[in-house]
């Protein structure tokens, strides 16, 4: 209703020529009223349903354990408490998963860009033999099972006493995160002029220092996408940690947090606390990084 | 190009692919070795060779069939909805109207949350008497146990797959609309084509090169998705909830029959591999890409 007595009003200032930018103009020219709010309706009802299951987490974090099992659906508990961000921080590993967790993602994440550049360069720069095969294989690491691959993993971390260790996290978590970035960087290398490259090779550059100062530098957004996603997929990965890390200490936070719960006597207020912290600032630094991962996504698969 | 030297190249790309060699070629090759033996948490150490005998009981029991068959009903169901609705999310999303960046950003949500957190979210919410599923159910005088029947639990863990998915469909597809040239539907309108017209004979057929390869870049994910069951299902989920994958997870680590979870996913492998060869087939089109 609301905006039909606008769209009314605007109407009358149309008819007088004004020159400002006028209210219609933030629409598409057919759009009836009618249809902008249908638009409207149908974006919150998805925008609800999307970001509801986050209150959820929020509320139930909130609530004083004594509330934990009650039947209020508003967002905002009554007897608001912090107690169990409190305690999760006191009483339980969580701080100590997180510091685990961000151990495991920096490190991976910069193994796996670092190997990453160097082959993305030598694919995007030299012709060579096994070029098309091996680049092919790297496609095809993405499209077979990784769950395959799980089993045989866990029976070989067994036989070479890998289970609560890194390593192995380390090295299965570098090989997840490789074949996309590898696909993402040539696609950029691809883009980038080999002028300056030659010039510095009549210079007298090596490989390395052509690597390092001048292809790093030029194409610092794209590493930046890639290292993001490695270091957001070793963040949010729980499978093969929850497999390996049976101790406690050395939990990373999703296997630290899905231990919290299912036993029946689970403090959901703790656990959501808990994954409050762990979710919130991954989806502020993806969300607003999310048009650069698009590209990166679509810049290798398709191509126009 | 420039460069004489013969060897650098495979330097360069030598750590990354033996890191893949570790990690995926090898414990390829050694599951594929697993499958034909006995091994299990007895026979940890000195593991029998018995032939196709887990096959051949794979192919025998008719859990495999019905199994297959919900993956297949998992697969379509999930990536029909993450592309339906990707689809309308994104046409709405290419138009011009305020708070359209805020729109989008909150979108995303299900996609920047991590999955294993989004899965127990969902799980909770879907919980007898205090979940926020069951209340508002209870509201309406609809009583469904989602987490006791098991077929309920099946299609809550594909509510929550649909949920975590429509977000990527909806920005590539959007990435897909915005790169269609807008020339296209101002002739369309010129011509007197309708909206729908214009939808069926511009947006559809250009939308195809984005589309198609996300959609089975999506149906290897969803078949391969074990989080959210297993997760769900406490990885203890009865029978009738399971796909394939999670049935692998479920014979290795609850039943600790080695043999047997990779006969199984050596099957699941065969299948994707025969799905996955029309997509490199694609791919190889694509030929700039690998030059």
């Amino acid at each position: 209703m609301d905006s039909k007595v606008i769209v009314n009003k605007q109407t009358v200032i149309n008819n007088k020529k004004a020159y400002k930018p006028k209210f219609r103009d933030h629409f598409e020219k057919k759009d009836s009223a009618a249809k902008i709010i249908a638009i409207y309706v149908i974006l919150t009802i998805a925008l609800i349903i999307n970001i509801y299951p986050i209150l959820d987490i929020l509320k139930i974090s909130l609530r004083p354990y004594s509330s934990l099992f009650s039947t209020d659906l508003s967002i905002i508990p009554k007897n608001l408490t912090f107690k169990n961000y409190i305690t999760i921080l006191t009483e339980r590993a969580f701080a100590k998963w997180m510091i685990n967790s961000i151990i495991v993602a920096t490190i991976s994440a910069v193994a796996g860009v670092t190997v990453a550049v160097t082959a993305a360069y030598a694919y995007s720069r030299y012709k060579f033999k096994g070029k098309k095969m091996t680049l092919t294989a790297f496609l095809l690491t993405q499209i077979f099972p990784a769950p395959m691959l799980l089993l045989p993993t866990y029976i070989m971390f067994q036989k070479f006493n890998l289970i609560d260790s890194y390593v192995g996290i380390f090295i299965t978590y570098i090989a997840t995160s490789v074949p996309f970035s590898v696909w993402v960087l040539k696609g950029y290398f691809d883009t980038i002029s080999a002028s300056m490259e030659e010039s510095a090779i009549i210079d007298g550059a090596n490989t390395f220092q052509i690597i390092t100062k001048i292809v790093i530098p030029l194409t610092l957004p794209a590493i930046g996408v890639t290292f993001l996603n490695a270091f957001m997929a070793a963040w949010n990965e729980y499978v093969i940690a929850r497999i390996v890390l049976t101790d406690d200490l050395m939990k990373t936070l999703p296997v630290g947090l899905v231990g919290l719960t299912g036993s029946f006597r689970t403090d959901w207020g703790i656990y959501s606390a808990g994954a409050i912290m762990t979710a919130i600032p991954v989806m502020i630094v993806f969300m607003s990084l999310s048009k650069f991962l698009i590209n990166g996504l679509t810049l290798g698969g398709v191509k126009e | 190009m420039w460069s004489k030297s013969k060897t650098e190249p495979y330097i360069l790309t030598s750590p990354a692919i033996l890191v893949l060699i570790v990690v995926v070629g090898f414990p390829l090759v050694y599951g594929i070795y697993l499958s034909f033996t006995n091994m299990n948490v007895y026979s940890f150490r000195d593991p029998k060779l018995i032939g196709l005998d887990n096959y051949i009981k794979i192919f025998a029991d008719p859990i495999f069939y019905s199994t297959l068959l919900r993956t297949v009903i998992w697969t379509v169901v999930n990536v029909f909805c993450h592309v339906l609705g990707g689809l309308c999310l994104a046409m709405l999303l290419n138009r011009k109207f305020p708070f359209k960046n805020f729109y989008r950003v909150m979108l995303m949500v299900p996609w920047a949350v991590p999955q294993y957190i989004a899965v127990i979210t969902w799980k909770n919410m879907f919980r007898g008497t205090y979940g926020t599923i069951s209340i508002l159910q209870s509201q309406l005088g609809v009583n469904i146990e989602w987490l006791i029947n098991p077929a309920y639990t099946f299609i809550a863990c594909m509510i929550t797959n649909i949920w975590l998915g429509i977000p990527f469909m909806m920005m590539v597809i959007l990435g897909g609309l915005q790169s269609i040239p807008g020339e296209l539907y101002e002739a369309a309108d010129i011509d007197g084509a309708s909206g729908f017209q214009a939808f069926r004979h511009i947006t559809l057929p250009l939308l195809k090169s984005t589309v198609i390869p996300a959609t089975i870049i999506g149906g290897i994910w969803t078949f391969n998705m074990v989080n959210v069951i297993f997760i769900f299902t406490d990885n203890s989920g009865q029978e009738q909830t399971q796909i394939l994958v999670s049935r692998v997870y479920k014979d290795a680590f609850n039943f600790f029959a080695y043999g047997r979870a990779a006969a199984w996913s050596v099957i699941i492998f065969l299948i994707l591999a025969v799905f996955s060869v029309g997509f490199i087939k694609m791919m190889m089109k694509e030929k700039e890409a690998f030059e």
